[in-house]
C-alpha cells in the first residue's frame, strides 16, 4: 500500500510528528517442529503501514485491543524498537535508520512513560538520583547541588512536595501514584516536546488515576508538550484526548476528533469497541458484541481487511478467505449437540490444509465419503446462517470427487478515506468498493487486476 | 547519605529473623575464628608450619599430644598444631585469590555476554557450559599441573586452578540475572532518556545484578576449600615446603590411622569440615537475607483497589469502569 496523506495532515506545517507508512515487524523464531516443517520463522507485524501526524500541543490516543501493537507503536517512534520501513520525522528530522549513538541526541525531545511505575524505577537508585540522571546522561547538570536542585524542582512540579522529603527515598519507598508522579519528574526534567504515555495510570489505584491525569493536562499546559496517549479504556481517552487513533491488528482504523469518534464512530470496529464501553475486563473487551471473538494471529494476518473475520458488517470485498471457512466451521461444530456434531464430523475429512491464507479453499471429504456430503455439509451451514457475512464472499464452489472447492472473491484492502473530520480505513466508505460489491452481487467477474479497490473519486 | 545507604544495605539483615539469621551469624562466628588464626597464624602457631626442630632437638615422630605437641607431631616430625593454624593461612589465601580472580573474570564476561547477546554470547556460553560439564576435580588436576611448571606448586597455582573451576558459575549467575533485568522497565527507560550504554551497564544493570554475588561467593568458597583439600590430598597441590595445607597432611595422615595414630587425621579434618561449614552457614544465610530483598524489590508492591482516601478523592473520570476494579468477574 502506498503511503497515503490523512486527511487530518491538511496544515502539514503545524505537525510536530508525521508518521509515514510505519511498519514494525518483530522476527518470531518458530519452533523446533515448526523449522522441520520448513516454517524457518516468521514475523509479527505489529505495526503494519501507520500514518499519522502529531500536532503541536494535542493529545493524541491509541486505543485497541491487547495486542493491536500499540506500545510498539509508541517503541518504534522514540526509536527504542526499530522500525523494518516508513518514516518518522520530528519537525522534519527524520528518526528511522538512526544508530544508538545518533538517536540519543534527540531522545532529549522525546520521552515515554511505561505502565508500571514501579518497574521503570531503577530499585537501587534514590529518587533524587533518578530524576536527576538524564541530566547527566546529557551532560545537561553536574555536580551534587545542581542536580538536586533541578530534581527538587521536577519533583515539586509534579506534586512531590516538600521534595526534600522524596530525594533521599528509594522508589520502594514511595507509594504507586507517587512513582508515577517520579517517573512523569523524570519525564519532564529533560524538557521534552513529547511525551508518549503507554497506559499511564492502568496500574494505578482507581482513587489516584484522576489526579496523574489531572497531573498530566497541567504539566502539558504549563510546557506545551503533546501526547500520545495509549490505552485500551475509551471511556477515558474521550475526556483525556483531543483525537483518537484506533488500532486494530497493527494498524489505524480510524483516527478522528474524539468527539467524532464517540458520537459517529465509522468503523464497525470501533462501533464495536465502544459498545463494550461498560466492560470490567480490558481483556475481554469488544468480544461480546462481535462475532469469533479472537484477534487473529498477527503472523499471517488476515487477507484484505484484518478485521473482516470479526466484522458484522464484512461483505464481498473485505478478503474473505480458506481460514474463514474453518473458523466458521468449528464455531458451528460447538454449537451443535454432541450426535448432530458427530454425525457431521464424520462427513468431511482434516480441517487443518484449510488453514492458509488464501482466497480459495478446499473442504475435504471424509476418508471413502464423497464430495458431495462435504458439499451437504457446507449448505447446512449455509442454510442454518444465511445472514452470516461469509457467504457474500463466496464466489464459486465446484463438487469435485474428494471434497469442495470454493472460490473467494479478489481480496482487496482498505484505503484511508476521508469521512468528515476522520480518517476511516474500511470499504463501507469506499463507493467505489461497495458499487464493485454489487456487481460481484449481480454475478458479474471479477474485474482484472484488482487495485486496491475501486476509484473512489 | 553514606550511612543511610549502609543501615538500608543492613536493614535486611536485622530484619531476618530465625533459622537464616542464626545460621548467618553462626557461619560469621566459624569463618571470622579462622580468619583469625589465618592473620596471626605467625604469632598463634607454636612452630613454623616446615618446622622439624626447636632449640636444636628434632621432635618425636608420629609423638601422640603432650605439653609440648598439643596435637602431637607427624610422620615428617611437624607439630600437628602448628600445621592445622599456618593451613588455615593457606585456605584463607587461596580462597580469597581464587575469589577475586573468578568474580574478576566471571562478572565482567557475565556482564558482558548477557547484556551485548547474540553471536559473542553464544560463542560464551558454549565455552562456559563445556568448562561447567568438565569433572571440577580434574580441571583443577589440569590447570594446576599446567602451570606447576611456571609457577611452582604453591598458592597462586591453586588459587588459579581453583579460579578455572568457578569461573563458569559466576558467569553463568551473572550472564542469566543481566538478561533478566536487561528487560526490566527501567533499563529500558534509562535506553529511552538517552542514558549512553556505559551508564547503563554500569548504574543500571551492574548495581542490580551485583546483589546476587556475594551469597554466591561465599558458597563457592566453602566449594574451594574442598576442592583445595582434594587437590592436596591427591598430591596435585600445595606442595608441604611451600605451604601447610589440610588436605596435603590428610593424605599423610592415613598409614597413621590403621596403627592407631588418630592426631595426625583428625584435626586437619575437623579444620576442613569447620570452615566448610562455616562459610556454607554464612553462604545460606546470606542468600535467605539477600534474596528476599531481590524479590521484595523487583515485584510491584500489590496495589489495594478501590481503596478509598489514601492519596486522592474518587476518580473524577468515573465513566472509567475498567482496569483493576474489584468487581466480581464470571468464572
Ligand atoms: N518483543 C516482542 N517480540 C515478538 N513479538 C512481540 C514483541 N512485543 C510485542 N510483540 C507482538 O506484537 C504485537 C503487538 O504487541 P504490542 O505490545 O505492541 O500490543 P499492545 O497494543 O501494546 O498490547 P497491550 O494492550 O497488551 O499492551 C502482539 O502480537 C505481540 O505479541
Ligand atoms: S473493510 Fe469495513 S466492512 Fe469490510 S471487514 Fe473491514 S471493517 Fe468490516
Ligand atoms: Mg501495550
Amino acid at each position: 500500500m502506498p503511503p497515503q496523506t490523512p486527511a487530518t495532515s491538511g496544515t502539514t506545517a503545524d505537525s510536530l510528528l508525521e508518521v509515514r507508512d510505519l511498519h514494525t515487524r518483530y522476527s518470531v523464531r518458530g519452533s523446533f517442529f515448526d523449522r522441520l516443517k520448513g516454517r524457518e520463522s516468521g514475523s509479527v507485524h505489529a505495526v503494519d503501514g501507520v500514518t499519522l501526524d502529531l500536532r503541536h500541543g494535542e493529545v493524541l490516543g491509541l486505543v485497541g485491543e491487547s495486542g493491536s501493537g500499540k506500545t510498539t507503536l509508541g517503541r518504534t517512534l522514540l526509536g527504542l524498537v526499530e522500525a523494518s520501513s516508513g518514516s518518522i520525522r520530528l519537525e522534519g528530522e527524520e528518526l528511522t535508520g538512526r544508530s544508538e549513538a545518533e538517536m540519543r541526541p534527540l531522545r532529549r525531545r522525546m520521552q515515554i512513560v511505561f505502565q508500571d511505575p514501579h518497574a521503570s524505577l531503577n530499585p537501587a537508585m534514590t529518587v533524587g538520583a533518578l530524576v536527576a540522571d538524564p541530566l547527566r546522561f546529557h551532560k545537561l547538570a553536574s555536580g551534587r547541588e545542581e542536580l538536586r536542585a533541578r530534581a527538587s524542582e521536577a519533583l515539586e512540579r509534579v506534586g512531590l512536595a516538600p521534595a526534600s522529603e522524596y530525594l533521599d527515598k528509594y522508589p520502594a519507598d514511595l507509594s504507586g501514584g507517587q512513582k508515577q508522579r517520579a517517573v512523569l519528574a523524570r519525564a519532564i526534567i529533560l524538557g521534552p516536546d513529547v511525551l508518549v504515555a503507554d497506559e499511564p495510570v492502568s496500574m494505578l489505584d482507581m482513587s489516584v488515576r484522576a489526579k496523574i491525569l489531572e497531573l498530566m493536562l497541567e504539566l502539558k499546559d504549563e510546557l506545551g508538550l503533546t501526547y500520545i496517549y495509549i490505552t485500551h479504556d475509551l471511556a477515558t481517552a474521550k475526556f483525556f484526548c483531543d483525537r483518537i487513533a484506533i488500532m486494530y491488528l497493527g494498524r489505524i482504523v480510524e483516527l478522528g476528533p474524539a468527539a467524532d469518534i464517540y458520537e459517529h464512530p465509522q468503523h464497525p470496529y470501533t462501533a464495536a469497541l465502544l459498545k463494550a464501553i461498560p466492560e470490567p475486563d480490558p481483556r475481554r473487551a469488544v468480544a461480546r458484541d462481535l462475532p469469533r471473538g479472537e484477534v487473529p494471529d498477527a503472523v499471517v494476518p488476515p487477507l484484505g481487511c484484518p478485521f473482516h473475520p470479526r466484522c458484522p458488517r464484512a461483505f464481498e470485498v473485505c478478503g474473505w478467505e480458506s481460514r474463514d471457512l474453518r473458523t466458521l466451521l468449528e464455531e458451528r461444530w460447538t454449537k451443535l449437540d454432541q450426535d448432530a456434531y458427530e454425525r457431521e464430523r464424520a462427513l468431511v475429512g482434516e480441517l487443518d490444509d484449510l488453514d492458509v491464507a488464501e482466497s480459495e479453499a478446499f473442504l475435504p471429504a471424509a476418508d471413502g465419503g464423497s464430495g458431495e456430503e462435504a458439499a451437504g455439509v457446507l449448505e447446512a451451514m449455509r442454510a442454518d446462517a444465511p445472514a452470516d457475512p461469509f457467504w457474500s464472499g463466496v464466489a464459486s464452489t465446484s463438487v469435485e470427487p474428494d471434497g469442495v472447492r470454493i472460490g473467494f472473491h479478489t481480496p482487496r484492502e482498505p484505503r484511508d478515506l476521508e469521512v468528515g473530520r476522520s480518517v476511516v480505513n474500511c470499504h463501507l466508505h469506499d463507493p467505489g468498493a461497495i458499487e464493485l460489491a454489487e456487481r460481484l452481487r449481480r454475478g458479474e467477474p471479477e474485474p482484472e487486476p484488482p487495485d486496491a479497490g475501486a476509484d473512489a473519486g | 547519605m553514606r550511612q543511610r545507604r549502609l543501615s538500608r544495605w543492613l536493614a535486611p539483615l536485622r530484619e531476618t529473623t530465625g533459622v537464616s539469621r542464626w545460621m548467618f551469624w553462626a557461619g560469621v562466628v566459624i569463618v571470622a575464628f579462622f580468619v583469625v588464626l589465618a592473620v596471626f597464624a605467625p604469632l598463634l602457631a607454636p612452630y613454623g608450619f616446615d618446622q622439624v626442630s626447636d632449640a636444636g632437638v628434632r621432635f618425636p615422630k608420629q609423638g601422640s599430644p603432650d605439653g609440648t605437641h598439643p596435637f602431637g607431631t607427624t610422620v615428617g616430625n611437624y607439630d600437628v598444631l602448628s600445621r592445622v593454624i599456618w593451613g588455615a593461612r593457606t585456605a584463607i589465601e587461596v580462597v580469597v585469590l581464587a575469589v577475586v580472580f573468578s568474580l574478576a573474570i566471571g562478572v565482567p564476561l557475565g556482564l558482558f555476554s548477557g547484556y551485548v547477546g547474540g553471536r559473542a554470547d553464544r560463542v560464551l556460553v558454549l565455552i562456559m557450559d563445556a568448562l561447567f560439564a568438565f569433572p571440577y576435580i580434574l580441571l583443577a588436576i589440569v590447570i594446576a599441573f599446567l602451570l606447576s611448571d611456571k609457577l611452582g606448586q604453591g598458592v597462586v597455582t591453586a588459587a588459579v586452578a581453583i579460579t578455572a573451576v568457578y569461573v563458569p558459575q559466576y558467569f553463568r549467575v551473572v550472564r542469566n540475572h543481566v538478561i533478566s533485568v536487561r528487560e526490566e522497565p527501567y533499563v529500558d527507560a534509562a535506553r529511552a532518556l538517552g542514558a549512553p550504554r556505559r551508564t547503563i551497564v554500569s548504574r543500571y544493570v551492574l548495581q542490580n545484578v551485583i546483589q546476587s554475588v556475594p551469597a554466591l561467593a561465599t558458597l563457592n568458597a566453602a566449594d574451594a576449600i574442598l576442592t583445595l583439600a582434594a587437590l592436596g590430598f591427591l598430591g596435585y597441590g600445595i606442595q608441604p615446603t611451600d605451604a601447610a595445607e589440610w588436605g596435603y597432611d590428610l593424605q599423610r595422615a592415613i598409614d597413621d590411622a590403621g596403627a592407631g595414630i588418630w592426631w595426625t587425621g583428625l584435626f586437619p579434618g575437623l579444620a576442613i569440615v569447620a570452615l566448610v561449614t562455616g562459610f556454607t552457614l554464612l553462604g545460606e544465610g546470606l542468600n535467605d537475607v539477600i534474596n528476599p530483598l531481590i524479590r521484595a524489590r523487583s515485584t510491584a508492591k500489590p496495589e489495594m483497589p478501590g481503596r478509598t482516601g489514601g492519596e486522592g478523592e474518587e476518580a473524577i473520570l468515573s465513566l472509567d469502569p475498567a482496569p483493576g476494579t474489584d468487581r466480581p468477574r464470571g468464572p
